[in-house]
């Protein structure tokens, strides 16, 4: 299969938040501003593509010959929360004031359904180790890419007035339908 | 261990009602909490999918409440997120194997958002915020009470969704023929934007009657 069609596909056309919906959580919340943003997607880059190297592993040698598929949602948890603690150890030592900013979000990356859905669609979509690892970083990039969207339209909200109900929550689910419209634009562009 | 669950005091009954009610209004995951978001968007494109991610949910919530207040005693400190992870990942299987057999169209519908109820952070959330610290009886009711909660607000979105989108009510239509329904309602931006239009209805019912 082609590299670039998969690339195209996982950052533009099925765009993980906003034509999949998935990792909508941190989509929500962390996109206050954009370094926060950006350190989000960079996490969540990294866990998934290690993520969906181990777990392609696990499933081909592992989950098919003895036939126990039916561990697939227990066993690919399990290789994220791992890594996610991981990736808390790093970020903790070696980026504290990132630590900071992401508070509550990082060790939630291991329920971020983004993560756990990638593989589970990699799985699915009968990708080979080097496509599903090319497939999880596209995914991140386009989760990144989404994010930092998303933060850069809320900062520049946060200078404008808007009805008092709209507050929060209610104006960035709206401001999120702008931008999945406009990602709907690229539908059709593979095929 | 069942006597203390199926003969509780007058006091405690009351305060059990209270946990039940809890989720569905006051505390209610989708438009008050604000968890497990992604198949509030991803699945509300009718009314029956609403429904039925709902019930899964709820049956979820109930089974993975039980176990952890039962076995909360038991379960180290340091390790208890890995230890309801994995609980709630062995409900989930059960609830997706079961969802297979009995209501396979349903089953296909939803598709990979019955697994994800695993990394549904409402799930994770009432084991960490409640079942943990509550008794067994107390935990169930909550878990039923969110999981009603949830199957509301989710049936809600998608009959808007639905109405509008593609011009039925659980699969009747309803518009007369020749109309032509918004079929932006059930492509994503639809659905971002009707969850956050009932949100903000939402917040204003909530200011004026003060709940």
């Amino acid at each position: 299969m082609d590299y670039i069609k998969i690339i195209i596909l996982a950052i533009i056309v099925n765009n993980i938040i906003l034509s999949q919906f998935l990792g909508i959580c941190s989509f929500l919340g962390v996109t206050g501003k954009v370094s926060t943003a950006i350190g989000m997607g960079a996490a969540v880059t990294f866990v998934i593509s290690m993520g969906n190297a181990i777990t392609h592993l696990i499933q081909t040698y592992i989950l098919i010959p003895y036939h126990i598929e039916f561990l697939q949602t227990i066993t690919f948890i399990f290789v994220v929360a791992f890594l996610v603690q991981i990736v808390e150890i790093i970020v903790k030592k070696s980026v504290p004031t990132l630590y900071q900013a992401l508070g509550i979000y990082l060790p939630l990356i291991t329920t971020n359904c983004a993560t756990l859905a990638v593989a589970l669609l990699a799985v699915q979509n009968h990708y080979n180790l080097v496509q599903s690892v090319v497939y999880a970083i596209a995914i991140g990039i386009g989760y990144t890419l989404a994010m930092v969207l998303m933060a850069g339209i809320r900062e520049q909200m946060e200078i404008n007035g808007y009805p008092k109900g709209m507050r929060g929550f209610p104006m960035t689910l709206v401001i999120g339908s702008l931008l999945a419209m406009a990602f709907m634009g690229f539908s059709g562009l593979v095929k | 261990m069942l006597k203390p669950i199926l003969r509780p005091g007058k006091e405690e009954s009351m305060s059990n009602l209270k946990h039940f009610t809890n989720g569905i209004i006051k505390e209610n995951p989708t438009f008050v909490l604000v968890l497990g978001t992604c198949p509030v968007l991803a699945i509300t494109t009718t009314g029956f999918n609403g429904f039925g991610m709902g019930m899964a949910t709820a049956m979820v919530l109930v089974l993975s409440n039980i176990f952890i207040s039962i076995l909360k005693n038991y379960i180290p400190d340091k390790v208890r997120i890995a230890v309801f992870i994995t609980i709630i990942a062995t409900c989930v299987s059960v609830v997706e194997l079961v969802m297979k057999a009995f209501t396979p169209d349903l089953y296909k519908a939803l598709g990979i958002f019955i697994p994800l109820i695993v990394v549904n952070c409402l799930v994770l959330g009432r084991a960490e915020a409640f079942a943990q610290k509550k008794g067994v009886f107390a935990s169930a009711l909550d878990g039923l009470g969110m999981g009603i909660g949830f199957t509301i607000s989710l049936t809600l979105i998608s009959i808007v969704r639905e109405i509008l989108g593609n011009g039925s009510f659980f699969t009747i239509p309803i518009i007369p023929a020749g109309a032509h329904p918004m079929l932006l309602f059930i492509l994503p931006p639809g659905a971002f934007l009707t969850f956050g239009l009932l949100f903000a209805v939402m917040n204003a019912l909530k200011r004026k009657f003060k709940i």
